[in-house]
């Protein structure tokens, strides 16, 4: 000790810090070193005896063995989950509130075990799971003990979905858990949860601790295993909704698998984040949230700032000071309470960075990395700087997922949103300038769904984390994630698609001849075109389509629109973009300037809704009435579906913004075929949206005549678009469009299906909202339309000078 | 700070391997542009520049980010056992062991410097195994009445004395009065100045003023190293404190430090981190190393080992010697002590078991 001491004196070097890792050992001991699945409250073993090792990624050592799910565990867990699901739910708030406070409590309680037990079992610093993991999994749960405690008043009239799946990934795995887990039992739910094969470990010491608290059996059930439980997971009929994290691809792959299945879909997938430097950024601050943005985690973060953007004046600056600051990062032992990088998660994705890094270097960036040399007894890779890389490159494009940083230059705020949103993901990004002028301009420009002012990779269970884009849908945290497993009451058991929507087609009449008209002379012919652009234009082939009336009578001829047709009419909702950016006031003005040119047409609208679909004339005028009533309601809201300002632990603002999500296609009900067609495009554009609408195939006059209706308003060419034909294969274009950023489909089960299936090329938002009286505007109206129209960005803003 | 050395004794299973052999070539454009790279080490003094407005107007210093280095910096490093021992000497040797008080006579100032050249109890110098390194602390600050008292008491033992001046604490006396002060400091045996600057400059952004103010305590002080006390608590911004940090410097300080001990804040790792960043643009600029000094409110050994941590990583290991790096301090020193003998005795130890300061 004594020579050590006057040598170290000399040095000055660090020393070792390890924490002890003999507590989490031995819980792992007490389960024998094989733990099997938790459902119904009990450990139970797999049905199918599989097994698989759990690694520790640092040294490689054997952890202990997991329960691999086969299709007999997954049924036993979601029989579980189905039969505690009718106690919980009725349960009241209080009764649910006072569980999760409790687990809240345990988890604090157990925080220094269960923060050796991820990163033994991921290979993250102690430090991390220490201070951010549990801390953050603690918030969730007490953050969701008070929605549990305010869902009846903060959520009247809705309720619990069911039985959620939900799988999740190993680099966050009891933070992820605790982001699914908190909000789905607050709401009423019961979960089966399916943690990632690297990192089950946690997941299932936490369900020791659910039954310590005495959580009812079934309520929380945890089946271990590889991809095969998540796909039976997924696949399983009785599970009403799926929650997944994880990558893109996989995301697909589910997107896939439950379409036309009725579950409801939240997936936090992918991202290349930017982090934008501007010139007048304080960068040794910037540096120090370069650090915290992709060498956290080892850059196993989805939202990870993965791509830099500097403004080309300071990038050299900005690059020597990182090079500096990199070389004094610590990687080893994730025990080691004083490292800052820990081991890869497992060799797969060790390779998977190498291989990166070597395309990288092989496609001509310069690569960078620290003199010093990673630990080898382990899966370790250095922080990695990447400069001169195009954005055609390949890192500068795919995903990592390791502490390897890309970095580019912009000469000017244009460009550099430009470059941020040169990217299929939209999951978060990080802004640095001093100058709140520029940060709040860009800011909304960037399509992300959180934004991080001079800061970067905060989180916290008031406010909501989620992608734009192919990063996903769905919001984690805050009000916004509590909707995510909420439905209607109103809202039957399954509702997939609209069911009982088609229309009994009219026999063919004979005679093909044109409307009599009492007039002597031959009536004007007078055919609809498609509304596209702000012009009546001529279909694309050239055909049109007959519509006949109750009575089998050709009432007239629309044009049969075809994939070129939408594909204009999407091009031209993009160039009414600025739709969105304009103030809700004016477009309340022009909604209700739209309700007040249909009003003055309304027997005319109405007369012709009784005439396509043999209603009375009393009740095509109520149908006319109602969607002038609906107009009214939209511009109502226009100016008036606000955002919020969550409380998150800062000091600073966290601005959650309700913003359109894009161009929407539209696919509108068969029936009532003028007030579906505005119950669906007036909400959306209500908030900003431009659309394609595809009207009734039926009945799809009333839609064009309201074209008409839409010329004399001031709506600005291509906020609405309708392109008539056959509904089902234009929505088809539509849903596989990857520059459609919604379709919001009426019609038959098949279609429902198929939309969300080709929805998945872009991940593009979907919604099924028949099967409802649009009548009725407690179910056809109002903020559930609007948040369908909306995604929320979160954008946080410290201040203090 | 015994919680460090509390608990079980935990057992290893896998050691930090960091290996650091040669270092590669950087790559780094020059052209007067930072480099990211601290200067060679050398002991010559800071001249100081001509005043570079552009540079102190260009700074920004974003207090949020900061504050959020400052909360996780101590929380990425920590020393344990043989180390933070070490460490705690090192502390020891940087410390500018101070007694500003109305009430001082020759009487306690000569405890002081008795303490200065034997700060740690012998038994526990031995029992470290450091006797070879000759511990004391980095200097003695006093105030000028005392300064012939201290150079007396620690004549032989090349302990520098320092004094504070220039009016200290507000440094609002006339300016030919506080030049004048510098001198008769000197005059008096004093190997370094702690003076006080006109804060007024600051919140003024009267930059040429500050800068021409410490130009002319430099050019007071002569061969006596000249420490300049920025006031941060005083400063409002840590802007302000970046943007004074560089005119000091600028105008020839050979060390910045944070306060006198006087003002309602002291020494806070963030005003350290703004400090010790400037310090850094200053020597990758001009190739002159600038010392920092923390001052006040720093007792407990834990605050020592984050600001050696503060050092470390934001200057490096040059600078973790008393050439560049004091803490002014007088109740820290037996705070390290009680965590030394706890480290040799493994008991927790009592103050009252340290000779007084």
């Amino acid at each position: 000790m004594t020579t050590s001491v006057a040598r170290i004196f000399e040095t000055m070097e660090w020393g070792p810090a390890p924490e002890a890792s003999g507590p989490a050992l031995d819980w792992l001991k007490s389960h024998g070193g094989e733990l099997g699945h938790f459902i119904g409250g009990r450990w139970v073993p797999p049905a199918a005896g599989e097994t698989l090792e759990v690694i520790n990624p640092a040294t490689r050592a054997v952890l202990g063995r997991v329960a691999q799910g086969s299709k007999a565990d997954v049924d036993a867990a979601v029989a579980a989950a189905g039969q505690a699901f009718p106690a919980w739910a009725a349960l009241s708030g209080h009764a649910r509130a006072r569980y999760l406070y409790a687990l809240a409590r345990e988890v604090q309680k157990n925080s220094r075990l269960l923060a050796v037990l991820e990163s033994l079992d991921n290979g993250k610093p102690i430090r991390e799971t220490r201070d951010l993991d549990i801390p953050l999994v603690a918030r969730h749960f007490y953050h969701h003990a008070g929605w549990a405690q305010l869902a009846a008043t903060e959520f009247a009239g809705y309720g619990p979905i069911g039985v959620v799946g939900q799988i999740i990934p190993w680099n966050f795995p009891l933070l992820m858990l605790a982001w699914k887990v908190a909000p789905a039992l607050a709401a009423g739910n019961t979960v089966v949860l399916k943690p990632a094969e690297f990192t089950p470990l946690s997941a299932l010491c936490f369900a020791e601790l659910a039954q310590r608290v005495g959580l009812p059996p079934g309520v929380f059930n945890v089946v271990t295993g590889d991809g095969r439980a998540g796909a039976l997971l997924v696949e399983h009929p009785d599970v009403r909704k799926i929650a997944f994290t994880g990558s893109t691809e996989v995301g697909r792959i589910i997107r896939k698998k439950t379409a036309g299945s009725g579950k409801k879909l939240t997936l936090e997938l992918g991202g290349k984040s930017p982090f934008i430097v501007f010139e007048d950024a304080d960068l040794d601050s910037v540096v120090e949230g370069v650090v915290d943005a992709i060498w956290f985690n080892q850059g196993q973060v989805c939202c990870a700032g993965s791509r830099l953007l500097v403004q080309e004046g300071v990038a050299g600056r900005l690059v020597a000071k990182l090079r500096a600051r990199m070389e004094k990062l610590r990687v080893g032992s994730p025990l080691d309470k004083a490292v800052d990088m820990g081991a890869i998660v497992a060799p797969v994705q060790l390779d998977r960075i190498r291989a990166l890094v070597d395309q990288g270097r092989a496609e001509g960036a310069e690569m960078w990395q620290p003199s010093w040399a990673c630990p080898t007894e382990g899966y370790f890779y250095p922080p990695t700087l990447f400069t001169d890389v195009s954005p055609a490159a390949t890192i500068a494009q795919v995903e990592i997922f390791g502490p390897v940083l890309v970095s580019m230059t912009f000469r000017t705020p244009a460009e550099a949103v430009a470059l941020a949103n040169n990217t299929p993901y939209g999951l978060a990004a990080s802004v640095w300038t001093e100058n709140i002028n520029l940060a709040l301009d860009v800011a909304p420009k960037i399509k992300a769904g959180v934004v991080w002012i001079n800061s970067t990779n905060l989180f916290d269970a008031a406010a909501g984390f989620g992608g734009y884009r192919e990063s996903g849908f769905g919001r984690e945290g805050g009000r916004e994630g509590m909707w995510e497993y909420l439905k209607p009451e109103w809202e039957g058991g399954r509702g997939k698609g609209e069911g009982s929507e088609s229309v009994p087609l009219a026999v063919a009449a004979k005679e093909t001849t044109l409307p009599s008209s009492p007039s002597p002379l031959p009536p004007i012919d007078r055919t609809p075109k498609l509304f596209i652009g702000g012009k009546q234009v001529r279909p694309d082939q050239g055909y049109s389509r007959p519509v006949r009336g109750r009575d089998g009578r050709v009432l007239g001829e629309v044009g049969e629109g075809n994939r070129k047709d939408v594909r204009d009419a999407v091009e031209a909702a993009h160039a009414a973009e600025g739709w969105g950016r304009g103030a809700g006031h004016l477009r309340a003005q022009i909604l209700y300037y739209i309700a007040e040119n249909l009003s003055a047409r309304s027997d005319e609208f109405a007369a012709r809704i009784a005439a396509q679909t043999g209603a009375t004339a009393e009740q095509g005028r109520a149908e006319v009435d109602a969607a002038i009533a609906r107009l009214f309601s939209y511009a109502a809201w226009a100016d008036k579906y606000d955002g919020a300002v969550h409380h998150v632990p800062i000091r600073g603002v966290t601005l959650a913004m309700h913003e359109p999500i894009g161009v929407i296609g539209i696919a509108a009900p068969d029936t009532h075929p003028l007030l579906g067609f505005v119950s669906l495009v007036a909400p959306a554009v209500a908030v900003g949206n431009t659309v394609v609408a595809l009207p009734s195939t039926p009945y799809p006059l009333s839609a064009t005549d309201f074209y008409a209706v839409l010329e004399t308003s001031d709506l600005p060419d291509g906020v609405v678009n309708i392109v008539t034909g056959d509904k089902d294969a234009l929505v088809r274009v539509l849903a596989e469009h990857l520059d459609v950023d919604a379709v919001w489909y009426c019609g038959g089960v098949d279609g429902a299906r198929m939309v969300e299936e080709a929805s998945a090329g872009n991940m593009k938002r979907t919604w099924v909202p028949g099967g409802r009286d649009w009548l009725d505007p407690r179910r056809a109206e109002g903020r559930e339309f609007l948040r369908h129209a909306t995604q929320v960005k979160n954008i946080w803003i410290p201040y203090g000078e | 700070m015994g919680r460090a050395f509390s608990g079980t004794m935990t057992v290893m299973r896998g050691e930090t391997r960091i290996r650091r052999p040669h270092s590669r070539a950087t790559g780094v454009s020059g052209g007067g542009e930072p480099t990211g790279q601290p200067p060679p080490s050398g002991q010559e003094r800071n001249p100081g520049t001509p005043l570079d407005l552009d540079l102190i107007r260009a700074i920004r210093v974003n207090r949020s980010a900061v504050e959020r280095r400052a909360a996780t910096l101590p929380r990425r490093r920590t020393v344990k056992k043989e180390w933070q021992a070490a460490w705690l000497l090192r502390a020891i040797t940087c410390m500018d062991l101070t007694t500003l008080q109305g009430d001082d006579t020759p009487g306690n100032v000569l405890r002081l410097c008795a303490k200065a050249r034997a700060p740690l109890r012998r038994d526990l110098v031995d029992a470290l195994g450091v006797a070879d390194l000759g511990i004391t602390v980095g200097a003695v600050c006093v105030y000028h009445a005392l300064v012939p008292t201290a150079v007396t008491a620690l004549e032989g033992s090349g302990i520098p004395v320092a004094a504070v001046s220039t009016g200290f604490p507000a440094g609002l006396n006339p300016f030919p009065q506080r030049l004048e002060e510098i001198r008769a400091s000197v005059e008096a045996g004093a190997d370094e100045i702690d003076v006080v600057i006109t804060r007024a400059h600051v919140l003024t952004g009267d930059w040429p003023a500050l800068y021409e103010e410490v130009r002319a305590f430099r050019d007071a002080c002569g061969a006596a190293h000249l420490k300049v006390i920025l006031a941060t608590g005083e400063l409002a911004t840590l802007t302000n404190v970046a943007r004074a940090s560089l005119a000091a410097m600028m105008g020839g300080a050979d060390f910045i430090k944070t306060s006198t001990g006087k003002e309602p804040v002291n020494a806070t790792l963030p005003v350290g981190i703004v400090m010790t960043r400037m310090i850094r643009e200053y020597a990758e600029r001009t190739g002159h190393a600038v010392g920092f000094k923390p001052a006040g409110g720093i007792r407990a050994a834990k605050s020592a080992l984050e600001w050696l941590i503060l050092m470390k990583e934001e200057l490096g290991d040059a600078w973790l010697s008393a050439a560049r790096f004091r803490l002014g301090a007088s109740a820290l020193l037996t705070d390290i002590e009680r965590q030394l003998e706890h480290f040799v005795t493994g008991r927790y130890s009592a103050a009252h078991r340290q000779p007084m300061v």
